[in-house]
């Protein structure tokens, strides 16, 4: 089995300098890209390879790369790593900093060649200080070999490339918001179209893509679109999976996209702790539906997912136990969505607090038979179409699948005025 | 009636910096609020208007934008601010019994300081190692898979 993404990361060394990376193939496919292949070309070749958003989306990545308008007059255009990462339960893009910042960096330079950037930015979320400082040794060493800044490899093409840090707040991750937040503004998404890849960063045509996105893009060019699609099981390449919870051993693996959820938990995780049963999982973060016990053959990619009801979203998975109360859990996820709500529009900015403090009675024993409609009425409100962001819908993800299957769990707490699991 | 405060050099420079890598100069907002806290442990009134003055914009204008992101500090911290994690994983793994003990052991709930200035205490949302729930940072380190019997031993490092 192929791990292209992490066969050269091992967390009981320091991760490859320049000289390393070099040795073990690194920045040929940099080299192979910007001396023998056109902008059109390394596009065509990612889109072919069917690579899919690996942020959450799931959109084809050429596919995105080719709204860039590449005639006329575009001085500047840009290219911006998403490397925010705040998403509960997401873990996946830290390991791919920190084990090997140069794959990485490869990969933006490739991908900002195909759009023709001349500036690029990695967004990298305050919190993430060891990746921070990986990342800017690296990308000295890459100035420093001529990777990077001008006449790169001497064919004419210059990039700058610059590393950013937020100061905190989940909506940063939104593609548009993340715009407002380099920007030096709040960070309140954009009315979309214009799309960014048309009016982006300062007006200007940007892409924004995801950390493990980025990695995949050397890896492409070097091999082509067909091995990569070799790869994967039930969809192209591979895929960070990972797993949080009470299972025996947490933790990520780079594997075929398509693995089911079964070999995932029970195999790579090592199954439950002892003492603790599977209750139910959020298959890709904390913005996706609940999937429970009939559910864990299906496979994890995004049509499969999408079809039993969830999302793949960013393919790390957050564990129910039975040893914890479904009330208390997706409480748990509303305060965080209500707290980074940007506060834009209404139905988000008072529709999550609304539903927090509902949980929260339900959770002490207060709730009442309403309670429940209220909660129903609100995955409606705040669902697909009424926000202006992606928000709201991804926060009514695990409340509409916990009302759906643990909506027992939810009226014992009623009828009896107490968490029966306290 | 404004009191006015004025930048130190050494801020100055570096908040120059920032604006000339940006189109125009209210773009380096957030990196000059982060300059200045960087020196100063938290962002003012005062410090504001000065930023604010820098930028030329509105002190109202970078209000908006200070009171928006989570880290700028708006009040006083203590030398060490703990952010404990509280979503999700954190929360199956047992944060609140690291919560529990934190809170007993230095007198203080979310958003307070110690009397002695030594310890701000923040909830904070996911820290991104879940895997190794639960867990918080201390300034720049992060602490993972904690228990509570190892607290003392990590707060103890801390003056
Ligand atoms: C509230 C919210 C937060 C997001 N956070 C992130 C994030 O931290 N990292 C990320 O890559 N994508 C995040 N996204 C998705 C981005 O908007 C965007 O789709 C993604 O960066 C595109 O990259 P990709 O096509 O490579 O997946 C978020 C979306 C929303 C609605
Ligand atoms: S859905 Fe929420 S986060 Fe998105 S724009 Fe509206 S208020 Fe802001
Ligand atoms: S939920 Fe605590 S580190 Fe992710």
């Amino acid at each position: 089995m192929e791990t292209p993404l992490t066969q050269h990361i091992s967390f009981n060394r320091p991760p490859y300098n320049l000289r390393d990376y070099e040795r073990a193939g690194g920045y040929q496919a940099l080299r192979k890209a910007l001396t023998t292949m056109g902008p059109a070309d390394i596009t065509k070749t990612v889109q072919d390879s069917d690579l899919k958003g690996r942020g959450g989306a799931g959109f084809n990545t050429g596919m995105k790369w080719s709204f860039v308008p590449m005639t006329g007059d575009h001085a500047v255009k840009y290219l911006i790593c998403n490397a925010d990462e705040m998403e509960p339960g997401t873990f996946k893009d830290r390991m791919l900093m920190e084990g090997n910042p140069h794959q990485l960096i490869e990969g933006m330079i490739i991908s900002a060649y195909a759009i023709q950037a001349s500036i690029s930015y990695i967004f990298l979320r305050w919190a993430y200080k060891k990746a921070g400082r990986l990342l800017r040794h690296a990308m000295d060493e890459a100035y420093a070999a001529g990777y990077l800044g001008k006449n790169i490899l001497g064919t004419g093409y210059s990039l700058e490339m610059y590393l950013h840090t937020g100061v905190g707040r989940y909506i940063c991750g939104e593609e548009t918001a993340l715009l407002n937040a380099l920007e030096g503004k709040r960070a309140t998404p954009r009315t979309k179209p214009p799309f960014p890849q048309v009016s982006g960063l300062f007006g200007k045509p940007t892409i924004v893509n995801n950390v493990e996105t980025f990695c995949n893009i050397p890896h492409i060019i070097n091999n082509g679109p067909e091995w990569f699609k070799s790869l994967g099981g039930s969809d192209a390449g591979t895929k960070i999976y990972g797993v949080s919870g009470r299972v025996r051993k947490p933790g990520l693996w780079e594997l075929p996209m398509g693995v089911t959820m079964r070999e995932l938990i029970e195999v790579h995780a090592g199954g439950m702790a002892n003492g603790y049963r599977f209750k139910g999982a959020l298959p890709g973060g904390a913005s996706t539906d609940f999937l429970v016990k009939e559910h864990l053959d299906v496979k994890l990619d995004f049509k499969s997912v999408a079809a039993a009801g969830s999302r793949l979203g960013t393919g790390t998975m957050i564990i129910l136990d039975d040893h914890t109360c479904p009330v208390g859990f997706v409480h748990n996820l509303e305060h965080f969505f209500a707290q980074e709500s940007c506060g834009w529009c209404t139905p988000c900015r008072e529709g999550l607090p609304w539903t927090e403090k509902i949980l929260l009675s339900i959770e002490k024993g207060e709730g009442r038979t309403e309670d429940l409609q209220l909660l129903d009425m609100h995955t409606r409100f705040l669902g697909p179409g009424n926000t202006f962001c992606a928000l709201a819908p991804g926060a009514m993800e695990p409340l509409q699948s916990a009302l759906k299957y643990f909506r027992e769990d939810f009226e014992t707490h009623i009828s009896q005025k107490k968490c029966p699991w306290r | 009636m404004t009191i006015l405060e004025t930048l130190t050099t050494e801020e100055i420079t570096e908040i120059d910096h920032e604006i000339s890598l940006v189109p125009f100069r209210k773009a380096a907002a957030i990196e000059a609020l982060k300059v200045v806290q960087q020196h100063r442990g938290w962002v003012s009134d005062e410090s504001l208007r000065a930023i604010a003055g820098h930028l030329e914009i509105s002190p109202e204008e970078l209000e908006s934008v200070a009171t928006f992101y989570n880290l700028v500090f708006r009040r006083p911290v203590g030398r060490n601010v703990i952010l404990l994690c509280d979503s999700i994983s954190c929360y199956v793994m047992g944060y609140q019994k690291i919560y529990g003990y934190i809170r007993d052991r230095l007198h203080i709930s979310f958003g307070e300081t110690t009397p002695d200035g030594r310890f701000t205490l923040l909830p904070n949302a996911c820290l991104g190692t879940c895997d190794h729930a639960p867990a918080l940072m201390i300034n720049n380190e992060l602490f993972r898979d904690l228990t509570e019997d190892r607290l003392d031993e990590i707060l103890d490092g801390y003056h």
